[in-house]
C-alpha cells in the first residue's frame, strides 16, 4: 500500500452527482467519485449495484443522464465508443478486445500504425512493442499471435496496449477472475509499478482479499447509490461486505435441509471426461443441493453440459436412478429427468423475440397436444401456472422475453426448465445479473424444489451463494474435481484454497 | 419490487398492439389496388384480378415453402432450377408411355413429381446440415446442378408433353374452376392454409421459429436443430413440386430457361410479406400477399403505358430493397 503517494495527490478524474437511467429505470442515483493521481481505487458493490454503469460513464461508453465529469478539474463530455482513449482513459474489459488473428505487435498498434513513406514500419513497431513489454517485465513474444496466448498474457497485452497509448487512467473490470494466484501476483506487481509512475487505476472486483492487498482507497456502491469512500487501511473485509450488502446476509438464504444419508442417489457421474474435463465423478442424492465452485474456466459448465447431453463425453458414465444416459443426447437426458439451466439466458436460454408462452413451452411441446398439434389453451394454462408459481411479474402477458427485466427472464427460464418435470436440475449461475430481491426468491425456489425431492446441482461463481445454499460443495480446478467439501468445511477460505490449487483431496 | 405491481388480467386488444410488420404488406397491397384502379379502370375488374392471382400461383406456392426455409434461418436459391428439373422429369415420364391408361399414368406422374421434389429438397437440406455448408453456397451449387441436368435432359431445347389424351386430361388442373374459382387460386389458398396451420399451430412450426431465431436456444431446449432445418428444405421441395403440377398443364412443355430468377421472386415475396430474412419470424399469409404484390406491380405496368414492361425485373429488384428498408425502419420503431 502506498497511501502517502495518493493522499493529497491531485484528483485526475471526478464524477459529480452522476445519475443514469436506462429506458426509465434509474440505475445510478447522484453518485460521487474521485480518482487521484497515482492511486489504486477499488470500486465495490453487489451485482447490479451500478459499478459497471459507473465505469462505462467514466470512460465515455455511456453518457450520464445528469451530473458532470471533471477531468483534471475541468468539466468534460467524454467522447463515446472508446475515443476517450485519446484523453488517456482506458478500460481493460473482462472479455478482451483483442483480434485473435493479429500478432501482439499488430494489436498494440492497431488503428495507429506507424508508416514510413506510406509503408508500415514493422521494425520500429516491433522494437517499440518489445520495449513496452520489457518495461512491464513480460516475457510475451511480440510476434506471437494473440490466439496462442494464455489469458494472463492476453491481459498483459491489454495493459501494454494501454501504456503504449499513454493511459493515465486505467479501469480494470474483474481482472483477476480468470487468473491463477501467481498470475495475479505478477499483475499486481505491474500495477504497483505503474502506480509509482503516476498512473491511476480503478479496480472493480469481488475478491475482498485482493482489494485489501492492492488498493489504496475503496468506494462502495449499493443499489445505484454511493455508500462510502474510505482508505483501504481503515477497513477490513467484514466491514466492506457489510457496506456492500447493507443488511444481515443470513436472511437471504432459506434454512439448509440436509437429506438423510441413506436417501437414494438420483444422479451419479463416474469418471466423466471431455476435451477439457478430466475424470470427474460425483453423486447427488434425492432432495440434495450440491454446489459446484471454482474459478472461471475451471470446467464446471463443460462438465454440466456433458452430463446434460449437450456436449459429447469421451468417457465416463452418467446414471439417473441407475439408468444409464447415452452421451451427447439432450433428448435422452431430458427423458430420464435431467434438465440443465444455462447461465447464458440471453443467448442460450430464451428466444428474446418470442413471447413468454413460446419460451415457456419450447422444451416441453409434447405436453400440449397430440400428433404434433399444439393447443393454445393448454399452453396458456401452463403460462398462467408458471407466472403464479415463479412470481413472474409483467404488465402484459404478451410481452416478448427480450423486453423483460433480468430477474423476470431468469424466473421464466427456470419455469421453462421446470416444465420438463425433471428430477435432476442443474442450475448454472442461478442469479447472474439480477437484483438482490429476485435472488432471494430464486434461492427459495431452489430450496423448495429440493424439499420436493428434486436433486439440484448449483454451479456458481458467487461464493456466498454456494455457501448459503448447498449442503455439499464440489470444487473444480483446471477440468478436475479437486475436492468435495461437507458441513463445517464449507467456507470461503477453504473453497478458495481448493480452487487456487493450494489444497487437494481425491473426489468423494 | 412493489412498483412492479402486476395486472394479471390480459387487456383487450388495442390498436397499439397491432404489429406493424404484420400489417405493412397488406397495407401495401391495398395501396397498390387503389393505384391500379386510378391508372386503368379495367384493372379493378374481377376478371383482371383473378387473372393476376392465377398467374402469381407458381411464385406464391414456392414462396410458401421459402417461408419455412427462411424462418429456419436458411436460404434456398435452387428453387427456380428445381422447377425446371422436376417439370422435365415429369414430362419425360409421361412421354415414356410405360403406363397405358392415361388416368393411371397421370396419377403416377403426380406421385413421381412429388417424390422428386421432396428428394431435391432433401438433398439441399442434407448438404447444408450434414455437409455443414452455408445454405447460400449449398443451394447455389444445387441451383447449377438442377439447371444443368435440365439442359442435358432437354438437349438445350424444349421438352413437350406429346400425348394429346394426357394433355386433355391434365389441362383442367390449371385452366379449370372449382365452384367458379380458378384451380390455381384454390391451390394457393389450400397450400397456404396448411402451411399456416403447420407454422402456427404445430410443434414443428414452433421448432422452425426457434431454430431460426436462435439455434443455440433451440439446441439447449433439446430441439433436433438439423432435422428441423432439413425438413424445412423438404417442405420447400414439396412446394416446388406442387408448383410444377400447376405449371406443366399450362404450357405442356418446359425448357432450360424455365423458372429462371424465380428464386429471386420467391425470396422477394417472403421478405415483402414481413418474414425476417435472418430467420425467426414466419408470416405465411404475408408471403402470399407479397407474391400478389409482385404480380400486381407487373400488371399495373402493363396496363399503364407509363413504364416499359421490359423494366419489370428492375422494379421487382427495387421492391425487395425497399421492403428490406421498410422492415428495418419498422424494427427500429418497435
Amino acid at each position: 500500500m502506498n497511501p502517502q503517494a495518493a493522499d493529497g495527490a491531485p484528483v485526475v478524474l471526478a464524477a459529480r452527482r452522476i445519475s443514469k437511467s436506462f429506458s426509465g429505470v434509474q440505475v445510478l442515483f447522484s453518485v460521487n467519485f474521485e480518482l487521484r493521481a497515482g492511486e489504486i481505487h477499488a470500486l465495490m458493490g453487489e451485482n447490479g449495484a451500478g459499478k459497471s454503469t459507473l465505469v462505462k460513464i467514466l470512460s465515455g461508453f455511456e453518457q450520464p443522464t445528469s451530473g458532470e465529469i471533471l477531468l483534471d478539474g475541468q468539466p468534460v463530455k467524454l467522447p463515446p465508443n472508446g475515443q476517450a482513449e485519446a484523453l488517456g482513459i482506458v478500460i481493460i474489459h473482462q472479455e478482451f478486445n483483442l483480434a485473435e488473428h493479429l500478432t501482439v505487435t499488430e494489436s498494440l498498434f492497431l488503428g495507429r500504425e506507424v508508416t514510413r513513406y506510406g509503408v508500415l514500419d514493422r521494425k520500429f513497431m516491433r522494437a517499440e512493442t518489445r520495449r513496452v513489454l520489457d518495461q512491464l517485465g513480460s516475457h510475451v513474444d511480440e510476434m506471437a499471435q494473440i490466439s496462442s496466448l494464455s489469458i494472463a498474457d492476453k491481459q498483459m497485452v491489454e495493459i501494454a496496449k494501454a501504456i503504449s497509448r499513454d493511459a493515465r487512467i486505467i479501469f480494470m473490470d474483474e481482472p483477476t477472475a480468470v487468473l491463477s494466484r501467481e498470475e495475479t501476483n505478477f499483475l499486481f506487481r505491474q500495477v504497483r509499478k505503474l502506480r509509482e509512475q503516476g498512473t491511476s487505476f480503478v479496480f472493480v472486483s469481488h475478491k475482498l482479499d485482493e482489494v485489501m492487498e492492492l488498493t489504496d482507497r475503496v468506494t462502495v456502491l449499493r443499489d445505484g447509490q454511493w455508500v462510502k469512500t474510505a482508505p483501504t487501511s481503515i477497513l477490513d473485509g467484514e466491514s466492506i461486505a457489510q457496506l456492500m450488502v447493507g443488511r444481515e446476509l443470513s436472511s437471504l438464504y432459506p434454512a439448509k435441509q440436509e437429506p438423510s444419508v441413506d436417501e437414494e442417489v438420483a444422479l451419479s457421474v463416474e469418471g466423466l471426461s471431455t476435451n477439457y474435463v478430466k475424470d470427474a465423478s460425483f453423486e447427488v442424492r434425492k432432495g440434495e443441493i450440491l454446489g459446484f465452485s471454482g474459478l472461471i474456466g475451471s470446467g464446471r459448465t463443460e462438465l454440466m453440459e456433458a452430463v446434460a447431453g449437450l456436449r459429447p463425453r469421451l468417457s465416463g458414465e452418467v446414471c439417473v436412478r441407475g439408468e444409464s444416459v447415452p452421451s451427447g443426447d439432450v433428448h435422452a437426458a431430458n427423458r430420464v429427468g435431467i434438465a440443465y439451466m444455462t447461465k447464458d439466458r440471453k443467448h442460450k436460454g430464451l428466444l428474446l423475440n418470442s413471447r413468454m408462452t413460446a419460451n415457456l413451452t419450447l422444451q416441453s411441446l409434447d405436453k400440449h397436444g397430440q400428433y404434433g398439434y399444439l393447443s393454445p389453451k393448454s399452453e396458456a394454462g401452463a403460462l398462467e401456472r408458471a407466472r403464479r408459481r415463479f412470481d413472474i411479474r409483467v404488465r402484459d402477458g404478451r410481452v416478448v422475453a427480450g423486453r423483460m427485466s433480468g430477474g423476470n427472464q431468469q424466473k421464466l427460464l427456470l419455469a421453462k426448465v421446470m416444465e420438463t418435470e425433471p428430477d435432476v436440475i442443474i442450475i448454472d449461475e442461478p442469479t447472474r445479473g439480477i437484483d438482490v430481491g429476485t435472488k432471494q426468491q430464486i434461492y427459495h425456489f431452489i430450496s423448495a424444489l429440493a424439499r420436493d425431492g428434486k436433486s439440484i446441482v448449483v454451479v456458481s461463481s458467487e461464493m456466498p451463494e454456494i455457501i448459503g445454499l448447498c449442503t455439499r460443495v464440489a470444487v473444480m480446478r483446471e477440468g478436475r474435481i479437486v475436492g468435495i467439501l461437507e458441513g463445517e468445511e464449507i467456507s470461503e477460505q477453504e473453497i478458495m484454497r481448493y480452487s487456487a490449487g493450494l489444497k487437494k483431496k481425491s473426489a468423494a | 419490487m412493489t412498483e412492479d405491481a402486476v395486472e394479471t388480467k390480459p387487456r383487450g386488444r388495442s390498436w397499439r398492439d397491432v404489429d406493424l410488420r404484420a400489417v405493412a404488406p397488406f397495407a401495401a397491397l391495398a395501396l397498390l389496388l387503389i393505384v391500379g384502379a386510378l391508372v386503368n379502370p379495367n384493372f379493378i375488374g374481377l376478371n383482371n384480378l383473378a387473372n393476376v392471382a392465377t398467374r402469381s400461383a407458381f411464385i406464391a406456392i414456392i414462396a410458401v415453402g421459402a417461408t419455412f426455409v427462411i424462418s429456419a434461418g436458411d436460404l434456398d436459391l435452387s428453387v427456380g432450377s428445381m422447377v425446371a428439373f422436376v417439370a422435365s422429369i415429369m414430362i419425360l415420364f409421361m412421354n415414356s408411355g410405360v403406363i397405358a391408361d392415361p388416368a393411371l399414368m397421370l396419377a403416377a406422374a403426380v406421385v413421381l413429381t412429388v417424390v422428386i421434389g421432396a428428394a431435391c429438397g432433401l438433398a439441399n437440406g442434407l448438404i447444408t446440415t450434414v455437409g455443414k455448408i452455408e445454405p447460400f453456397i449449398a443451394t447455389l451449387g444445387t441451383m447449377g446442378i438442377y439447371r444443368g441436368l435440365t439442359t442435358w435432359l432437354s438437349q438445350g431445347g424444349a421438352i413437350t408433353l406429346r400425348e394429346p389424351e394426357l394433355q386433355a386430361l391434365y389441362r383442367p388442373a390449371y385452366f379449370g374452376y372449382i365452384f367458379g374459382v380458378p384451380v390455381p387460386i384454390v391451390v394457393i389458398f389450400a397450400v397456404t392454409a396448411v402451411a399456416a396451420f403447420i407454422l402456427y399451430r404445430m410443434r414443428y412450426g414452433r421448432h422452425v421459429v426457434a431454430v431460426g431465431s436462435n439455434s443455440d436456444v433451440a439446441r439447449y431446449s433439446g430441439i433436433p436443430v438439423n432435422r428441423v432445418r432439413t425438413i424445412a428444405f423438404v417442405i420447400q421441395g414439396l412446394c416446388v413440386a406442387i408448383a410444377v403440377l400447376l405449371y406443366v398443364p399450362r404450357l405442356g412443355s418446359t425448357s432450360a430457361t424455365t423458372g429462371i430468377l424465380w428464386e429471386l421472386q420467391a425470396i422477394t415475396a417472403v421478405v415483402v410479406g414481413g418474414t425476417a430474412l435472418k430467420g425467426g419470424a414466419g408470416r405465411v399469409w404475408g408471403t402470399i400477399c407479397g407474391a400478389f404484390i409482385l404480380e400486381l406491380v407487373g400488371n399495373i405496368m402493363l396496363l399503364s403505358n407509363f413504364i416499359s414492361e421490359y423494366l419489370i425485373g428492375a422494379i421487382q429488384g427495387a421492391i425487395i430493397i425497399i421492403a428490406m428498408l421498410v422492415q428495418r425502419s419498422l424494427v427500429r420503431k418497435s
